[in-house]
């Protein structure tokens, strides 16, 4: 049964990047358990803008947790407290009446702040932009059939391929790692036979490209996978270190 | 003024490899010096971006998201389409031609839609060269699934993410476009207008999302794949960002906009349940296949579905439609709900929801075995409802989803206005008055992929397109005006929220345009959007600044331009006083009370010009002729 809960927010607000920001205190009253944690901002948000306040800046889009447009930190958690969920999928079911939330952006040097809630992780794409793809011509392509795929590789592919790319793998990592998504790509090309020509030479650029734009070390910490709302594993990792030993052997 | 589809003569199985013949070639050092704006990275935009500057055009590419990866083409979920015949079970290219041009209820353009079956057997090839991950069988080959409006199975899948998969590859393809250097990518851009020189589609102005510059930007030729429109009706299984900002903008610069009133409801989405909400989520088509739709018999009859006993319970599809039952496709199934529910017999809170049961199904084949084919969905409506699937039924009531009208384009995807191109979800072309499940995908890539590569060379080696620099004063005008507008906006200073007007705006679509409409209610509707839009100028209050991250702004351009277009929607549907597909006009039914066509009079696409201020609309037809598949009533019963 829903019923309404009073909130109290300590939501970050920095203008731009070049401003620095600060904690700003909301009430969110009235609160619908049955809405989504996104709606909650809504609702929040729309009472700011009828007092010609400025809302507050987060990203989001699909709200069905496919897109990875959304996401922040909410009490120390990138998404929140629940498992295997991004923050536009989490229901305010899920808190007290009367709690504090302190929501902030995904923090990390490689992603700058846009505004508010909303950053910049561009980076990612350039990772991809590095090597992340097999190069097949439009037109080019054999019959779909010409190579067949174990079920196992294929389902293992699929099971990386599902990351969406949200960031909160390096939000969540002490040393704002980007080693789970760079893995996770790395994984679905390695496992398919489409993807062995260009295995070695894949993985080493995408990893200095990695490198190059501020992404810290893995140490093990495994708060990415924990954090991850698509469960992506970290076997992925150990398999990228491998593939990096291979293609450092092969050259 | 005639509109001339280019749809070239010859039988309907030779008709594209014909025409691929015929169209002229730009060579390939001319390529080079062509330089074409391609907004939209979804799965046609990321598919057209990507092959054409393989082909040496150069291109840049632009989306609203902060990636190109985030289109809403990442949503889809069941699958995509394709003539393989894998599964030895009768397909081919004439059979899925067919299928569609009868989903579609006889009013798509039959060539457009043999090319895409032709084409459809390529999407599956390049996508798997790409490293789509789809579901496979134990001897590595692909897997298939049964899709409505289809009795052969040819549907492929990445469990219930096919378009993540889908769009990651064309999105895989675009990066690797990038990294060589043949696509120049501009995210969180948001095209704001069109600007035609010489009467050509010659380039855009967008916003830059993140510091509110107003730039321009110039080519040889603009190619718009920016979705469907479902978001006027505020609450959609679209997601938010979905807008007709650039379609209408395109419109407003003089390009047609077609069949606009054709809107898909689907009938399986979590029902509605508070003010407050933002949008509507999709439970897959296939849940139907073991879910019993009932209601109770009574009006008014609040009791626990548990303790309503079977006499008291009516099984309406079953009832009405004894030979298709819970699968009869979607329009029907959506009308039939409304239907239920407007006559006092819906269920939940709102009572704007009919059950779906799977207590039979559970009993008997299990729970696991129910878990094991639709785990995820059961958990997704779990998280969403708080209501345990398994124990309990679920409510669904239906949602709009997926937009059939768009711009008018010819047989090469080009509009009406020389150079602009529309592909994907936001052109009007292959799925007539009614999509069915797993085509969308299909068109997408078949547009990026296989069409646009070729028709844009013959346009561009068959058309004088002069050099232009974004300082001719067709550009400054243009960006003059958006900025005037943008400044406009801010100046409101009104007391309500843009959501506010937004949703107004949705109920009242919804209300009296949606799953059934009638001539005094679209009438009504005439009278009232003109409302809802003084509303919106008088008293909206869009704060901050235009140069700086402002997504109040950004919404607020986006419902401005919802409030015109929504206009144009219900005067489509006004005119169109046949019942086809998804268009439900309620003085055109059978005696049964199913939709009735009128092909004396409305076998048409009804394609619009409208004035730059977006009213006055003068009604274009282009008449559709049927030379392969004769037009017939479908019946389900
Ligand atoms: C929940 C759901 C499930 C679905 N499941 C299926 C399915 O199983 N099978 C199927 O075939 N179809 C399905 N569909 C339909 C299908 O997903 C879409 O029709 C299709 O993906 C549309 O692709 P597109 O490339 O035309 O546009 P989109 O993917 O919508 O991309 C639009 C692009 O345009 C950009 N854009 C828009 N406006 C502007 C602007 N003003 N300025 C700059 N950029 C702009 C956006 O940023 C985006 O990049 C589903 C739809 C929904 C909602
Ligand atoms: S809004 Fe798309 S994943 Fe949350």
């Amino acid at each position: 049964m829903s019923k309404k809960i009073n909130l109290t927010l300590k939501v970050w607000r920095q203008p731009d990047n070049r401003t620095s920001g600060r904690f700003e205190v909301y009430p969110a009253q009235d609160i619908d358990t049955d809405m989504s944690f996104l709606e909650m901002l809504d609702v929040v948000n729309d009472e700011l803008e009828k007092e010609g306040k400025d809302p507050i800046a987060f990203d989001h889009d699909c709200r069905e947790g496919i897109c990875g447009m959304c996401g922040c930190v909410i009490n120390g958690q990138a998404h929140g407290p629940d498992a295997a969920t991004t923050v536009c999928q989490l229901h305010m079911r899920r808190f007290q009446d009367g709690m504090t939330l302190v929501i902030e952006p995904w923090r990390a040097k490689a992603f700058p702040i846009i505004k508010d809630l909303a950053v910049d992780r561009s980076a990612f794409d350039r990772v991809i932009s590095a090597g992340g793809y097999i190069s097949v011509r439009t037109g080019a392509a054999p019959d779909a059939h010409a190579v067949p795929v174990p079920k196992d590789s294929a389902d293992q592919a699929m099971d990386a391929a599902a990351c969406i790319g949200c960031g909160a793998c390096v939000a969540a990592c002490p040393n704002a790692s980007a080693m789970l998504f760079v893995s996770a790509k790395v994984s679905q090309l390695a496992l398919l036979p489409q993807g062995q020509p260009e295995r070695d030479q894949r993985v080493v650029s995408m990893v200095s490209q990695m490198d190059s734009e501020g992404f810290g070390n893995c140490s093990n910490h495994y708060e990415c996978e924990a954090s991850c709302p698509k469960e992506i594993s970290i076997k992925n990792i150990a398999r990228m270190n491998r593939e990096l030993t291979r293609a450092g052997v092969r050259s | 003024m005639v509109l001339d589809s280019k749809v070239p003569s010859g039988p309907i199985s030779e008709k594209w490899t014909k025409h691929k013949f015929d169209l002229k070639l730009v060579n390939p050092a001319n390529k080079r010096k062509f330089e074409v704006i391609v907004v939209g990275t979804g799965l046609a935009g990321a598919s057209a971006a990507a092959s054409l500057s393989e082909l040496g055009y150069r291109v840049k590419s632009f989306c609203i998201q902060d990636s190109p990866r985030r289109a809403h083409s990442i949503a889809a979920q069941g699958g995509i389409n394709a003539a393989k015949n894998y599964q030895n079970d009768g397909d081919s290219v004439y059979r899925l031609f067919y299928d569609t041009v009868k989903g579609g209820d006889y009013r798509s353009r039959e060539a457009n839609v043999h090319r895409l079956a032709e084409v459809s057997v390529n999407i599956i090839d390049q996508c798997v060269a790409q490293g789509v991950p789809f579901a496979r069988e134990y001897g590595g080959l692909l897997d298939n699934r049964s899709f409505g409006g289809a009795q052969v199975s040819r549907t492929f899948y990445a469990r219930g993410q096919t378009g993540q998969q889908l769009l990651l590859g064309a999105y895989s393809a675009l990066m690797k476009e990038v990294k060589r250097g043949g696509v120049e990518l501009y995210p969180r851009r948001e095209m704001l207008d069109l600007v035609v020189a010489n009467g050509q589609a010659r380039g855009i102005v967008v916003r830059n999302l993140v510091t509110g510059e107003i730039e321009s930007h110039a080519a040889h030729a603009v190619l718009l794949a920016t979705g469907g429109y479902g978001n006027v009706f505020f609450l959609s299984t679209n997601a938010k960002a979905c807008n007709v900002t650039a379609a209408w903008r395109a419109a407003k610069r003089g390009a047609f906009f077609a069949n606009p009133c054709y809107t898909q409801i689907h009938p399986t989405c979590i029902p509605v349940h508070g003010d407050y909400q933002s949008k509507l989520t999709l439970m897959s088509e296939s849940l139907r296949n073991d879910g019993r739709i009932w209601v109770p018999k009574k009006e008014g009859d609040n009791r626990k579905p548990s303790e309503i006993p079977e006499q008291d319970r009516d099984y309406y599809l079953e009832r009405r439609y004894p030979s298709f039952g819970n699968l009869v496709p979607r329009d029907v199934a959506s009308r039939n709900a409304k239907d239920m529910c407007d006559t006092g017999h819906g269920v939940g809170s709102t009572g704007q929801a009919v059950y779906l049961d799977f207590r039979d199904a559970i009993d008997r084949l299990g729970e696991s075995a129910i878990r094991s084919r639709y785990g995820n969905l059961f958990q997704m409506y779990e998280k969403i409802v708080d209501e345990n699937p398994y124990k309990s039924p679920m409510m669904i009531y239906p949602a709009v989803h997926y937009t059939m009208g768009g711009l008018w384009v010819d047989y090469n995807l080009m509009s009406n206005l020389p150079g602009l191109h529309v592909l994907g979800e936001a052109n009007f072309s292959d799925h007539g008055a009614n999509r069915l499940g797993a085509s969308a995908l299909m068109q997408g890539l078949a547009d990026g992929y296989f069409v646009i590569p070729y028709t844009l060379g013959h346009y561009l080696a068959t058309h004088k397109v002069e050099d232009i620099s974004t300082d001719a004063p067709e550009f400054k005008e243009v960006e003059k005006q958006a900025a005037n507008r943008i400044e406009k906006l801010l100046n409101i200073n009104g007391k309500r929220a843009v959501n506010e007007i937004h949703r107004d705006l949705g109920l009242l679509m919804w209300d009296k345009c949606g799953m059934a409409r009638n001539e005094s209610g679209l009438k009504d509707a005439l009278k009232k959007i003109p409302e809802v839009r003084e509303e919106f100028w008088n008293n909206v209050n869009v704060v901050g600044s235009p140069g700086s991250f402002n997504q109040n702004l950004e919404r607020a351009g986006r419902v401005a331009d919802f409030l015109e277009f929504g206009e144009l929607l219900v005067h489509d549907a006004l005119e169109r006083a046949e019942s086809c597909g998804g268009h439900f006009r309620e003085e055109s039914q059978t005696e049964d009370g199913e939709a009735k066509r009128d092909d004396e009079n409305f076998c048409y696409v009804a394609a619009w010009e409208i004035d730059q201020d977006g009213g006055n609309p003068i009604l274009h037809k282009e008449p559709l002729e049927f030379e392969e598949v004769s037009l017939t009533q479908r019946s389900y019963k």
